[in-house]
């Protein structure tokens, strides 16, 4: 069991206000508050030991390198990784999809090959696809939502993949729906087609146990600042033979082994994409972040989640003229705490609005998931209510006493 | 932010919006979208000896985007075009009655920023570059 009042003890803004109002956090899906453990660490990196890493020949250059590889080392254990060679920092998610779309897809996607994602990506999981296929002549293709609107159509994923793809692209957790996609299945019926599978964890890893081993992807990407890490780190796993084959895309100091005038051999992994100076500190906050979940424990924080989110989506089912986009609480298991809303024919930054007055932070738009948001949903905006492991019952209370205020201020029964 | 943003005008005006629809031939239309919220207006206007004879506007947004363009057209309404030209982001203001602050200010101005865009398509026949970009 999980003590979320301890919890919540350890996350300094949560007893701040916002509008007057005690604040509770809801937009946990956007990026999530941070621990006192988290914001010490790194202002303890920069108060004690803050030297550039690699190679310092002094005490504190040897403490923050190994601070750093420690952190790698915790990220590699945390998803399961062989090891942390495995492991890239970049800036975020959005860097990490990037990098394997202009690396491994710059040279292996060719002229007529298909490339295969969902109509429930974010853009960070889109753009970058739709740029390879414009720069090499490749086919995008999408995998279907199913007639439900909430889960992806196994039909049309099977039906794609005899275009035999050289790469399928799927977000675990969708930031919109919420929806949870069996990414280990869909891993599967790829690699038989023998395409290349990268999995977008950002919504999934802050929130549920993650192994990369069990899923089998050959690319896992997600970002530490939504799962109480500092803004800045970003993770790209992938297999230890394809990064081996991969070209950098920058280049620079740190990742190459030898250079001459006119060539150069590039650093063992994983320091051949790191070039230049690395976010050291925000590396090491990152590390302490996991340290702080691994001490509740994955497990834990799933289902913690889950109990929330379905008490949520009871309370909310229930409330007339509240329409809620994503799986319904009966099921739960295929669902994280994403929860996209909409109160009668209200605009979503109108409810944004009303729900700040009450010292809510909920997020309102497109949620970067513009065609489904759009096309499928049928919506120019909603609105997105998320949780993580410090919300409570009783602070879900006040989005019921918002929801009220909502239908008052615009007349919707 | 205060709720003030709701004041009761806003809400009447999005509720029951004036001027909304199209305009047959009209002297020159515009087009404002914003990706962020998913504001989406038209402005309609037909010119007359130097001054609006007629305006509408047509589209989909919040509160504040809809009731701003409502009063905003219906304070159009006969002025003279050197008049609407002047009109800035303060007026605007002024015009709904309350502040909408940072994060919905573009909120406030889009049917401004159409009916301005508007009125130089009119004047200069063609599109007004550095409007659209701000």
């Amino acid at each position: 069991m999980m003590d979320v009042k301890s919890i919540r003890k350890d996350f300094p803004i949560l007893s701040t206000k916002m509008n007057g109002k005690p604040l509770v956090y809801l937009d946990n899906a956007a990026t999530s508050q941070k621990p006192a453990s988290v914001i010490e660490r790194i202002s303890e990196y920069y108060r004690t030991y803050n030297a550039n890493i690699h190679r310092g020949i002094y005490k504190i250059a040897e403490e923050a390198t190994e601070e750093y590889i420690k952190s790698k080392n915790n990220v590699a254990k945390f998803i399961n990784a062989a090891g942390m060679e495995e492991i890239i920092y970049t800036k975020n998610t959005t860097e990490s999809i990037n990098l394997v779309a202009l690396s491994w897809g710059s040279a292996n996607i060719k002229k007529g090959d298909h490339i295969l994602i969902t109509e429930m990506e974010h853009h960070s999981n889109l753009v970058p696809w739709q740029l390879l296929a414009k720069r090499n002549g490749a086919i995008l293709d999408y995998v279907k939502l199913d007639k439900s609107r909430n889960h992806l159509d196994i039909g049309s994923l099977e039906e794609q993949l005899e275009k035999d793809p050289k790469i399928v692209a799927v977000t675990q957790v969708s930031n919109v729906l919420g929806t949870i996609n069996d990414v280990k299945s869909i891993s599967k019926k790829a690699h038989k087609h023998g395409a290349k599978v990268l999995v977008d964890g950002a919504q999934s890893a802050p929130h549920m146990p993650i192994d990369v081993k069990s899923i089998d992807c050959d690319f896992f990407a997600f970002s530490s600042h939504k799962m109480l890490g500092p803004t800045g780190i970003g993770v790209l796993y992938a297999k230890r033979e394809i990064l081996e084959g991969m070209s950098p895309i920058i280049g620079g100091g740190d990742m190459i082994s030898t250079v001459d005038y006119y060539s150069c051999t590039w650093n063992e992994l994983p320091w051949k994409f790191e070039a230049g100076t690395s976010n050291i500190a925000d590396a090491i906050g990152f590390g302490a972040a996991i340290d702080y979940l691994n001490k509740i424990g994955m497990e834990n924080i799933h289902s913690y989640e889950q109990g929330i989110t379905k008490y949520a989506l009871q309370e909310l089912s229930n409330i007339k003229n509240v329409k809620i986009f994503g799986p319904s609480y009966d099921e739960i298991k295929r669902r994280s705490g994403v929860i996209s809303f909409g109160i009668g024919n209200v605009h979503a930054h109108d409810i944004a609005q009303v729900f700040d007055s009450e010292g809510i932070a909920i997020r309102a738009g497109h949620h970067c998931a513009m065609p489904l948001v759009t096309n499928e949903l049928g919506q120019s905006a909603v609105a997105r209510m998320s949780f993580y492991i410090y919300n409570t019952k009783s602070e879900f209370e006040t989005v019921l006493n918002a929801i009220r205020k909502v239908k008052k201020i615009f007349m919707v029964d | 932010m205060a709720l003030d943003l709701y004041a009761e005008e806003i809400i009447s005006n999005y509720e029951h919006p004036h001027n909304k629809g199209k305009i047959d031939k009209p002297s020159a239309e515009m087009h404002e979208h914003n990706p962020v919220c998913g504001d989406d207006i038209t402005i309609y206007v037909k010119v007359s000896k130097g001054k609006v004879e007629d305006i509408k506007f047509d589209g989909s947004g919040c509160s504040i985007s809809i009731a701003s363009a409502s009063m905003l057209t219906d304070y159009a309404k006969g002025k003279s075009l050197e008049e609407l030209e002047k009109l800035g982001v303060k007026d605007i203001i002024n015009l709904i009655g309350v502040d909408p602050g940072p994060a919905r200010l573009h909120c406030a101005t889009i049917s401004l920023k159409a009916l301005k865009e508007a009125l130089f398509l009119y004047n200069h026949k063609k599109p007004d570059v550095e409007t659209k970009r701000l």
